[in-house]
């Protein structure tokens, strides 16, 4: 057997999911017995099977894999329970295996993948989705590039309308039909307490948790999640900023981006510009605008 | 080994893992330590608070790059991305050497996260040596490659693991990154003896030794980094600074970490076999 078959043989069998009690499965890849499976290539010891000893890449495996999408989506943990939430690790990490040299990059598939597969929310799959989104978000906005920052006096002497602004790239704008970013610093400070509380009061915590994520009512909400000094936040947005900036976002020019903030607007037009004006200074100050790619190199 | 070729021609002393609940001490109070080894992947990043503390770190302390996720042994091709983003790294810490495991871990771009076994065959090695050597080319910096803990054989393995070790680097031209743990560890999941091991390393291409603690179990030992280093353990570093000379040692712990002063403490206790490899060189 040469290296490649090696290695894709035991990949196969370190991948299968591990039973409900946390062993290897009995059944090999591709049917047979897996005891027979592991012996054509693992060497048995005087302690352990050549089956145990594949077991213990197997378990390494799922259990690593399991903690990771564990501490990257508690807010999706909390929405749909600790038993639900694991089998639909387990599926989503069959179905997408990581492909990236860093963990980090495991749940970049979650989204997509869980709205092909809306059993798994069932009636709180818009809720999971908008969480997963926001989950995803402050991963991406953590460590997101961030090119030099425009100040506020050169947006002051940039050119008339025909502008391109272009948004910091750690900076990540969503839609969402429940107001998840409460949820999910609900639930960080819950876990955050857990950290230091004793077995009986982490039951307690996680009813708690449970009602938070029950009671949470739909209300549509734009986000902006962006870093100050290197910390994630949340930031809520106006309709019309949202939509401003997600033009801005899509490379549009400054006064089409403004026009199409305010498509379907209800403030009053003599409101608009001061609006405007103050929504351009918060963002500038937060340092949102960057130089456009293309003027870089000039 | 002291400056050679495989270490960038560095005399480095002890150093300890950089670990994010030591970070605040690091900046804070700045205490002493030699040099920092840092995981690469955690650092692979295009921004955001991970970088900003390395840059802090890099104003005031040597940093050494370590990686788990190159897959030098590996029968696919190298990740080019993985490769980019890993010589902008070594461009930002000007890292002297990077080191990287001899192990496996990804089939058909599907990654275990995990630092699977190698088979011990010759055609495993050229390939693996093959991997070595482009990883240096592309990086320009000199690699070392370090023996992993394992918990498994293949039926194929045509030598011992050191012999395969040695098979590698001598192929690839590269350094060693000696962990006498894992030496340990593997040891009595395999039942050999790891003096035999420690004795059979080319001691010209050793560039960096680890230690660290690991976790016993009923029927094997894992290597968890989350204890202090044993006696035998020990005594398998004294024996390779015996043979290898005065080399710069990394403490690893990676969970269930305590405070940086406890962590340093144990690293330093290093220094007693190292300050009697450089007698025994005086005499």
């Amino acid at each position: 057997m040469n290296l490649d078959a090696i290695q894709k043989q035991m990949t196969r069998a370190v991948m299968t999911p591990l039973t409900p009690s946390e062993h290897m499965q009995r059944h090999a890849p591709g049917g047979g017995d897996m005891r027979r499976y592991a012996s054509k290539f693992i060497k048995p010891n005087d302690r352990l099977t050549s089956f145990e000893r594949l077991e213990i890449y197997n378990r390494q495996y799922w259990w690593r894999l399991l903690s990771s999408l564990q501490e990257d989506f508690p807010g999706l943990r909390a929405v749909l329970g600790d038993r639900k939430f694991e089998a639909m690790s387990k599926a989503y990490i069959v179905d997408c295996p990581s492909t990236s040299f860093t963990l980090r990059n495991l749940g970049a598939k979650l989204e997509g993948w869980l709205r092909k597969h809306p059993k798994w929310a069932g009636k709180q799959q818009q809720l999971a989705l908008d969480i997963v989104r926001l989950e995803w978000a402050d991963i991406e906005a953590f460590d997101g590039k961030a090119e030099p920052a425009l100040q506020t006096k050169d947006l002051a002497t940039a050119a008339g309308g025909d502008i391109q602004l272009q948004l910091q790239p750690y900076v990540r704008l969503l839609d969402c039909k429940y107001p998840v970013d409460d949820l999910l610093l609900a639930v960080r400070e819950t876990d955050d307490d857990n950290e230091v509380a004793s077995n009986a009061f982490s039951e307690k915590k996680k009813r708690r948790r449970i009602r938070v994520t029950a009671k949470l009512k739909p209300a549509e909400i734009f986000l902006a999640v962006h870093r100050i000094d290197d910390s994630v936040y949340f930031r809520k947005l106006a309709r019309e900023e949202f939509a401003i900036l997600t033009s801005l976002r899509h490379g549009k020019t400054l006064a089409r981006a403004v026009d199409s903030g305010f498509r379907k607007s209800h403030m009053p037009a003599e409101k608009r510009a001061e609006a405007v004006q103050a929504w351009f200074q918060n963002w500038a100050t937060l340092g949102w605008f960057c130089q456009p790619a293309q003027k870089k190199s000039t | 080994m002291p400056a050679s070729r495989f270490n960038g021609f560095t005399n480095y002393g002890i150093g300890i893992g950089l670990r994010q609940p030591h970070y605040d001490h690091i900046l804070t109070r700045k205490p002493v330590c030699d040099w920092f080894e840092i995981i690469s992947e955690n650092f692979m990043i295009d921004g955001g608070r991970p970088l900003r503390i390395l840059d802090q770190i890099l104003e005031q302390y040597r940093v050494v790059q370590h990686g788990v996720s190159m897959y030098f042994g590996s029968a696919e091709k190298l990740n080019r991305e993985h490769l980019q983003r890993l010589k902008e790294l070594v461009r930002r810490t000007k890292t002297p050497w990077v080191s990287d495991h001899l192990c496996w871990g990804s089939v058909d771009g599907r990654y275990t996260h995990d630092l699977l076994p190698m088979p011990y065959t010759f055609e495993a090695a050229k390939i693996t040596a093959q991997k070595v050597r482009e990883v240096r080319d592309f990086l320009e910096v000199p690699v070392a490659v370090e023996n992993v803990s394992s918990y498994a054989e293949f039926h194929v393995s045509e030598m011992t693991e050191w012999e395969f070790l040695n098979e590698v680097v001598e192929r690839a031209d590269c350094g060693i990154l000696l962990d006498v743990n894992n030496i340990y560890v593997s040891s009595q999941n395999h039942t050999f003896n790891p003096f035999d091991y420690v004795n059979s390393i080319p001691t010209d291409r050793v560039a960096q030794i680890h230690i660290a603690g690991h976790s016993k179990y009923r029927k094997y030992i894992l290597d968890t980094h989350d204890h202090p280093v044993i006696d035998p353990v020990w005594k398998l570093y004294e024996r390779a600074v015996q043979r290898v000379g005065h080399t710069a040692t990394l403490l690893e712990w990676d969970d269930s970490i305590p405070s940086f002063q406890e962590v340093h403490d144990e690293a330093m206790k290093a220094n007693k076999f190292l300050s009697s490899s450089l007698l025994a060189k005086a005499v």
